[in-house]
């Protein structure tokens, strides 16, 4: 799956984990994935695939939600990370920005970005993060005393992303940017994703159903299916898979087809046999 | 005339009531918001606050029934006894430490449930800390006297009686209990609104989970705001220990923050004030003007038929937090 020049320099193994939620749902059947330093790299699947649960394993939220790993491993720089609490994560450079933004609503734009430095007592270097994030979202400094709560879903993602690099990590774990977003702005969010990954040399792990802009985006992809990594590679070998663009691109070689005919019975013959 | 001065006489003190109503409303206020718990046990917490403080202040020997019945010896109190401040300050100490164990013991295993089960935890803990504070410091009813000025004013008397005409009563206690709660709430308004930890805390408030993924330790949050509201339940207690002395029924104070909250809003700060004194000025008022028509004893009903009607026409009370909804 992956040559060993690149395991060196990978930031985050996550190595077969299963998860349970409640003690009864298997939600992941064994999940393995890498993410080299300094990379974007995207976790594709439609809903119910196991995104959202493989990166709550890996910020350890799940123990909030009543869910648990139960076998396999996630290393971070070499080290084991399952018993850390979040807060300890964050320290280490890991930081989440859930689906759906999760913003403090009563707060305003700059209290929420603040609230990102609370594992931080260098209150310097937080006032220049700040500007920083200003830089990368100047929307936000226009808004900065508003409510987070009145402010529009992209604005939202946007404070959400800013609170998380507000933390200075190494490494943003990244749930469903574009969700509920126009495509215009998807398209900005993606593209300061990039920025920050280039400028601040921070890693992304990303999950996303917007299969076609996370591909443009990301240098490596897996695919979920089921709780199950069905399918990885570079982003541009990806988009030219004629399975990924049938299935998740809505292209085919012959065209677009309807989802009646291709949909059921490639995936079942292919993917689950 | 008289009749007027004697009207915004009853006004003023129900005013100094409602301060008081509001210190307890207060403490709930602080839990509900960080941890949407509903914490039954605020009022017990007044009281054992206040146990503790004359325990210690009188150089009591704790769980001395349980000693002496245990191993026949006769203690009752140390050979010292400690002055207000010191005395505050420990039962402060006491309360954090409270925090500590509610929090390690009860909250941490309930993380996640739904509400209505940390609501009943709560009972249990009211019922537990009653207990807890009968068993180390005794049932009897004790005096508490903290050095706080008692009485009526008579500065006031004299001056209003020069300028109007009409000596207003007013008592020094209920002037210095509004004092103290007024420092305390801007003590805690500026805690939460300008610094870090207090930032935290609203933003525990708003979303548990987002806090806990930026780094926040809800443990650390939840423990602060207990101890927090334990401190709020310590001055309230000192307060009512005084006027009233402090006894079981101290508890049952809570229950006139209840109507207060319902008022004002659960998640309101400045709204459990405005609760408390609109309850305290209104009843006493009611109490004048209605009582005599309907034979009196207008008090012990008036908030919480209040209440209701306020439930039936503005359930989140008139400072609940309006709660944002985006369309």
């Amino acid at each position: 799956m992956l040559d060993a020049t690149q395991t060196q320099d990978n930031l985050l193994e996550v190595n077969n984990i299963e998860v349970i939620y409640n003690h009864v749902i298997l939600v992941l059947k064994g999940v393995s994935l890498s993410v080299p330093k300094g990379r974007i790299t995207a976790l594709l699947g439609g809903n119910g695939a196991g995104k959202t649960t493989t990166l709550k394993a890996i910020s350890n939220l799940l123990a909030s939600e009543r869910g648990e790993v139960t076998k396999g491993s996630i290393l971070y720089r070499g080290e084991r990370v399952a018993d850390l609490n979040p807060a300890a994560l964050v320290k280490k450079g890991v930081i989440q920005v859930m689906e759906g933004r999760h913003c403090f609503e009563h707060l305003t734009v700059e209290e929420n970005l603040l609230t990102g430095a609370y594992t931080r007592s260098d209150s310097a270097a937080v006032k220049r993060d700040l500007e920083m994030v200003y830089e990368y979202f100047p929307r936000l400094r226009e808004r900065r005393r508003s409510q987070a709560g009145y402010t529009s879903g992209g604005e939202q993602q946007m404070v959400a992303m800013g609170r998380a690099l507000m933390s200075r990590p190494e490494t943003i774990l990244l749930d469903e940017p574009s969700m509920g977003l126009a495509p215009q702005l998807v398209e900005q969010i993606f593209e300061i994703v990039k920025a920050v990954n280039e400028g601040e040399g921070v890693t992304f792990l990303l999950a996303e159903q917007n299969t076609n802009v996370a591909l443009r985006f990301a240098h490596y992809g897996y695919i979920l299916e089921n709780g199950r990594v069905v399918m990885d590679g570079d982003a541009a070998e990806l988009r030219e898979n004629p399975d990924v663009k049938e299935f998740y691109l809505g292209m085919s070689d012959e065209g677009r087809k309807s989802f009646r005919d291709v949909r059921s019975y490639r995936r079942r013959k292919r993917w689950l046999a | 005339m008289d009749q007027l001065f004697y009207a915004s006489e009853v006004f003023i003190n129900g005013l100094m009531t409602g301060v008081m109503y509001s210190l307890v409303a207060l403490g709930f206020v602080l839990i509900f918001k960080a941890s949407g718990v509903f914490n039954y046990a605020q009022g017990v917490m007044a009281l054992f606050a206040a146990l503790t403080l004359v325990g210690i202040m009188e150089g009591q020997v704790p769980f001395s029934h349980l000693i002496n019945a245990t191993f026949g010896t006769h203690l009752s109190n140390f050979s010292w006894t400690v002055g207000p401040v010191v005395a505050i300050l420990l039962t402060a100490g006491v309360m954090v430490l409270l925090a500590i164990v509610i929090e390690k013991l009860v909250l941490q295993h309930l993380v996640g449930q739904e509400p209505i089960i940390l609501f009943m935890a709560t009972i249990g803990l009211a019922y537990f800390l009653e207990g807890l504070g009968d068993v180390m410091w005794g049932a009897d009813i004790k005096t508490l006297d903290v050095g706080l000025p008692q009485g009526i004013s008579d500065t006031i008397e004299q001056a209003t009686a020069n300028w109007f005409g009409y000596g207003f009563f007013i008592d020094r206690l209920d002037i210095w209990a509004t004092i103290i709660a007024a420092l305390l709430v801007a003590a805690l308004v500026a805690f939460s609104q300008y610094t870090k930890q207090g930032r935290a805390m609203r933003a525990v408030a708003d979303d548990h989970q987002a806090a806990l993924s930026v780094g926040i330790s809800l443990q650390f949050i939840w423990i602060m705001v207990w101890s927090i509201a334990g401190f709020v339940a310590l001055v309230a207690g000192i307060m009512w220990g005084t006027k009233s002395g402090v006894q079981f029924s101290l508890s049952l104070i809570a229950l006139k923050a209840l109507p207060v909250l319902m008022l004002g809003g659960f998640t309101s700060i400045p709204g459990a004030i405005v609760g408390g004194l609109i309850i305290g000025v209104g009843e006493k008022l009611f109490e004048f003007f209605v009582g005599p028509m309907v034979g009196g004893a207008t008090e012990n009903w008036f908030a919480y038929v209040l209440a209701l009607i306020f439930l039936v026409f503005r359930p989140q009370g008139l400072f609940g937090e309006r709660i944002i909804e985006r369309v």
